[in-house]
């Protein structure tokens, strides 16, 4: 049974900025019909009415005050940075 | 005995008397690292000078009196939390250059302890593997067997540990990547409740997975690695919001007239037998001392690998948008405009085993998979939580064995994905359920490969965790033997 | 065909804390490129949001604002999607559980009071800004407004008009000023609108085809955008085309539309909660607290000024546009209990010096007491309403009271019958031509004469005592 099509990898190749060469395709094609293939085992799972679980620990309300601390040094943000432009970051323009 | 193979609370006591000091135990610890990290391969970066620095700066703390349990203990660090001024690489080619600028919580909790941090230790990339073979920087081997591998994600630092290169280690657990590692290198492994340790610093893969923990070489160590470890910090939400315990009054207590549940479906065919026999020797030698067995049962256990493999990846494939090769990490030269400038920054950066974890979290998390997937999964962890609930209602802790195998050799399961992911097993369901495990070394096989046992307990009961841990070590103190390098 | 717009709006304003959403950086405005960041809002590896309890707060003050629910709890979800000024690759946002829902708010239209529903306010941090350089290949990405606190407030369908979509803007803008929670600039990008629009055969009920305006930064190009978009979707459908849903870029200078097909991408934004943040759960006792806390909003004080200090609706407008101002007038009011005189003064010589000294009307140097006091030299006819002009523009200059000023320049306005006959006597006797004239049928030369009375008293004559007198001495000769 086919879970995901090759169009359908390169779709979500897409959507997480990714791409690959052909053969990759079809390898990860193959590799994540398996992987989804094997995810059906949760469909015997009687799930209705359960609420989904989206933190291991049930806390809530964690606040902090609204009170300006120091920022980096523009220096020390960009100093990580592939490329700059003085105290910009630097990016190949989005194409119009 | 050489200092580098003494445990925290044997230097601390050392130090306390004068006997050493701290600059001598850092060399020690260095001198042994020269002689090995060639075969071992533990760390991605060592932090020598800084280290001495702080092995000297210690010394002054103690003759000035005021020394804590880890001042001047060496300590390896799993290159996935972020060190101020020194590279945190998480194991990828996309953060190959990635300086910090900040120092993760326990890293600034460890420093203010006195501790001394040798180095960065390897991992599988993005902590995303069982083996340390999917690092971006070449594998770790197991000391006990250089043909294998010693477990992952944190194998640099069980690695690290069984080789005697630190006296203490950090790792991350996200679905079993301090307990798998710790019981194939024959080492103390804990990972920690969820919230009970700050995240703050720790580079994300599944952020409601992962929990930073302790190696150590016995309980003891354990507990005084937790102490410095454990505590609130309002820079991580879901941290929790109350006092922790000093946790050394744990190990040495006794565990007489608790009841321990054996989740049946931990029990199948498929393990070892080599395991099983240690497993049920652990048994065997706890109820000697008066603990109680029943058998519980976990129904949803057979689930847990997909809801795993699903929500993990999800989280993992928003976790790693970040790096789009605009603010740091690695950016593909020559790009003519900016998706091609994305797209190919995160093909050549991230390896293939990250790759196929966004591809599998992006998927279930977009549109007409959501239901069927994400949610489906969340939902399913919320039947295994129960299933948790329920079994602790009537044991104070369970025991299961840590893996199916003991140490795999390298390469054997790197072209089959659904293998790797199913010799997590057994650690996977605390993750999900947010409870704390350990993994205590319980025997060797006929071939000398270390053996360990994993207890779990209820929330915020890592207390329990070490009186066990404790109590089977004073019968079977496996944790003293040493492989032959 | 006569066809119905439908149009629903989706404004986005940034919050007034001090510090961004998730981090301890500066919201300020203006700060030279990436100086207000830190590894929280530059999206580093490892990082954590911790939450802003103002924002909640402040967000809760919006949403009782405009009347919503506020939910028990509420949750936050990442939209997940790449762009540069985007530093985590997802924009933590609300999506399934909004901090609070159905809510309305009214307009006054000139067809009178209408009700627009309000779906939903929810809280999201706002991403940063690139530059485009257009000699050059490259952007620019600046990130100081990465994480400044938005709350997005999302309208029904329920406008009808452009002139009804402006007055909905207005509305909310004026409650987000009064609520003191954002300083509605939209010029900055504090008060940010996004427009739904489509339209339908006049008399029927189905939706027609929507599309998305954007760039939209003022309450007037709202208003051409809406109106050029209806017609443009008007000019489709006559000419037998459908419209295709898509979003469409206001242009400002060139007063059109343009479709973004093509530049825009697929939207599957993979929402899911984000397991960095824990729930928001508020409680009645929370909820109370805040409303305590609440001023009194624009139009129930417009409403309030009409009814209890008599105004007519076009002073209470003006006089509730800020609150600072309406506060003002019932202070002035409180000391002088002339409603009307002092909505004029304010309306009048106030508002024209605010204006040309560009302050604000806290920071005016006439307080309340000091226009109350003056209001009330012209009512007990110690002053003219002429000299109080000149009284005022010293009172603003110097900081002095009225009452001080009059005294120290001798400008008691002459109300004595006696003083004042000699004087129009003087005026007479000097202009016997005049005098003549005037006699002889010019009646317009009578102003002549109060003016000559009033120059001869430097303008301090009571000019009502002055018609009557002259009247008198003018028709008994």
């Amino acid at each position: 049974m086919v879970k995901i099509t090759r169009q359908e990898v390169e779709y979500v190749a897409h959507l997480a900025r990714l791409d690959f060469t052909d053969d990759e395709k079809n390898r990860f094609t193959a590799q994540l019909n398996d992987i989804l293939m094997y995810m059906d085992v949760l469909n015997a799972v009687d799930t209705t009415g359960v609420e989904p679980m989206t933190h291991a620990i049930a806390r809530t309300n964690a606040f902090r005050e609204d009170i300006v601390c120091e920022s980096l040094e523009t220096e020390a943000a960009l100093a990580n940075a592939p490329e700059r432009q003085g105290p910009y970051f630097r990016v190949p323009k989005v194409i119009d | 005995m050489n200092l580098n193979e003494l445990t925290i609370h044997e230097l601390r006591d050392k130090l306390a008397a004068g006997e050493t000091t701290a600059l001598a135990i850092a060399e020690a610890v260095f001198r042994r690292i020269d002689a090995v990290e060639s075969k071992i391969h533990a760390f991605i970066s060592l932090m020598r000078e800084s280290a001495l620095e702080e092995a000297a700066a210690a010394d002054r703390r103690i003759a000035a009196g005021d020394a804590t349990d880890l001042t001047g203990i060496p300590i390896a660090v799993k290159d996935v939390l972020c060190t101020k001024g020194s590279p945190t690489t998480c194991g990828s080619r996309i953060l190959e250059n990635f300086v910090p600028p900040y120092d993760a919580t326990v890293i600034a909790k460890l420093k203010a302890a006195g501790a001394v941090i040798i180095g960065k230790t390897n991992m599988d990339e993005f902590a995303m593997g069982s083996s340390t073979e999917r690092s971006a920087f070449g594998l770790t081997r197991n000391p006990w067997d250089l043909e294998r591998i010693p477990g992952g994600s944190s194998g640099g630092s069980a690695a690290a540990m069984a080789a005697d290169e630190c006296i203490a280690a950090i790792g991350t657990d996200t679905g079993g990547s301090i307990r798998q590692p710790a019981s194939l290198c024959g080492v103390v492994g804990l990972k920690p409740t969820y919230g009970l340790v700050s995240r703050y610093g720790l580079v994300a893969f599944a952020s409601s997975l992962d929990q930073i923990g302790p190696f150590a070489k016995d309980a003891e160590d354990c507990a005084i690695m937790l102490n410095a470890l454990a505590g609130h910090d309002p820079k991580d939400s879901t941290s929790v919001p109350a006092e922790a315990p000093d946790y050394r009054m744990f190990p040495g207590r006794e565990a007489k007239g608790w009841t321990v549940g054996i989740p049946k479906e931990y029990f199948v065919e498929g393990i070892d037998p080599e395991i099983s026999a240690a497993v049920n020797g652990v048994i065997a030698t706890l109820e000697r001392l008066g603990v109680a067995f029943r058998e519980v049962s976990l129904p949803r256990t057979k689930y847990c690998v997909a809801v795993y493999y699903i929500i993990a990846p999800s989280e993992a494939s928003s976790n790693l948008a970040r790096y789009d090769g605009v603010r740091y990490g690695f950016r593909s030269a020559g790009s003519r405009n900016l998706i091609d400038m994305f797209k190919q920054s995160r093909l050549e950066g991230f390896g293939s085993e990250v790759k196929r974890r966004i591809m599998i979290g992006t998927y279930s998390l977009s549109a007409g998979y959501y239901d069927a997937y994400y949610k489906k999964a969340s939902q399913v962890r919320t039947l295994m939580r129960q299933d948790f609930d329920e079994a602790f209602k009537t044991c104070d802790a369970l025991v299961t064995p840590v893996t199916p195998t003991p140490a795999f050799r390298i390469g054997e399961k790197m072209d089959d994905p659904i293998q790797m992911y199913l010799s997590d097993i057994f650690t996977l369901s605390t993750n999900l359920a947010g409870l704390p495990g350990i993994s205590v070394p319980c025997g060797y096989t006929t071939t000398g490969l270390p053996i360990g046992v994993q207890f779990m307990a209820r929330h915020f009961d890592e207390g329990k965790l070490l009186t066990i841990a404790s109590a089977l070590e004073r019968e079977t103190p496996f944790e003293k033997r040493r492989p032959a390098l | 065909m006569e066809f119905e717009p439908v149009i629903g709006l989706e404004v986005h304003a940034q919050l007034l804390t001090k510090s961004k959403i998730f981090c301890g950086c500066s919201t300020a405005f203006g700060a030279d490129p990436n100086s207000h960041t830190c590894p929280i809002c530059l999206g580093m590896p490892g990082v954590l949001p911790a939450l802003n309890r103002k924002v909640v707060e402040y967000a809760m003050k919006m949403a009782l604002a405009v009347h919503c629910r506020i939910n028990g709890a509420s949750s936050f979800a990442r939209k997940n999607y790449f762009y540069p000024d985007l530093p985590k690759g997802y924009q933590i946002s609300q999506y399934d559980l909004p901090l609070a829902e159905k809510g309305c708010v009214d307009v006054d239209l000139e067809e009178g009071r209408k009700r627009i529903g309000i779906t939903r306010v929810h809280i999201e941090e706002d991403a940063g800004k690139s530059l485009h350089d257009e000699k050059t290949a490259y952007s620019y990405v600046d990130l100081n407004r990465t994480g400044v606190p938005l709350i997005e407030i999302v309208s029904e369908p329920d406008m009808r008009s452009p002139e009804e979509g402006a007055a909905y803007l207005r509305r909310l803008h004026e409650i987000l000023v009064y609520l003191e929670i954002c300083d509605g600039n939209m010029e900055e990008g504090s008060f940010r609108c996004d427009a739904n629009v489509s339209i339908r055969p006049q008399g029927t009920e189905r939706f027609g085809t929507r599309t998305e305006l954007k760039n939209m930064n003022s309450f007037r190009n709202v208003q051409l955008a809406l109106e050029y978009e209806i017609e443009r979707q008007a000019q489709v459908l006559r000419a037998g085309g459908t419209v295709v849903q898509e979003t469409r870029l206001w242009d400002a200078a060139a007063r059109v539309t343009h479709s973004m097909r093509g530049k825009e991408e697929a939207h599957d934004y993979r929402y899911f909660p984000d397991p960095d943040l824990v729930p928001i759960v508020i409680s009645d006792e929370w909820i109370e607290k805040i409303r305590a806390t609440f001023p009194e909003l624009p139009m129930e004080k417009r409403d309030r000024f009409i009814r209890e200090y008599d105004i007519p609706r076009y002073d209470a407008q003006v006089l509730t546009a800020a609150r600072a101002l309406g506060d003002f007038f019932e202070e002035t009011v409180r000391h002088c209990g002339k409603p009307k005189t002092a909505s004029n003064w304010i309306m009048g010589d106030i508002l024209a010096l605010v204006k040309e000294e560009k302050i604000e009307i806290q920071d005016i140097p006439v307080s309340p007491k000091a226009l109350a006091e003056m209001i009330a030299l012209i009512e007990d006819g110690t002053i003219s309403g002429k000299i109080a002009k000149d009284v005022f523009q010293t009172m603003w200059k110097t900081g002095k009271d009225a009452r001080f000023i009059v005294e120290e320049q001798g400008l008691v306005q002459i109300t004595d019958a006696a003083e004042l006959d000699s004087v129009i006597d003087t005026v007479l006797a000097a202009h016997p031509r005049q005098f003549e004239e005037f006699r002889n049928g010019k009646a317009p030369l009578f102003g002549f004469f109060v003016g000559q009375v009033m120059k001869a008293t430097k303008g301090k004559a009571n000019p009502q005592t002055v018609n009557e007198l002259l009247k008198k001495k003018l028709s008994l000769r």
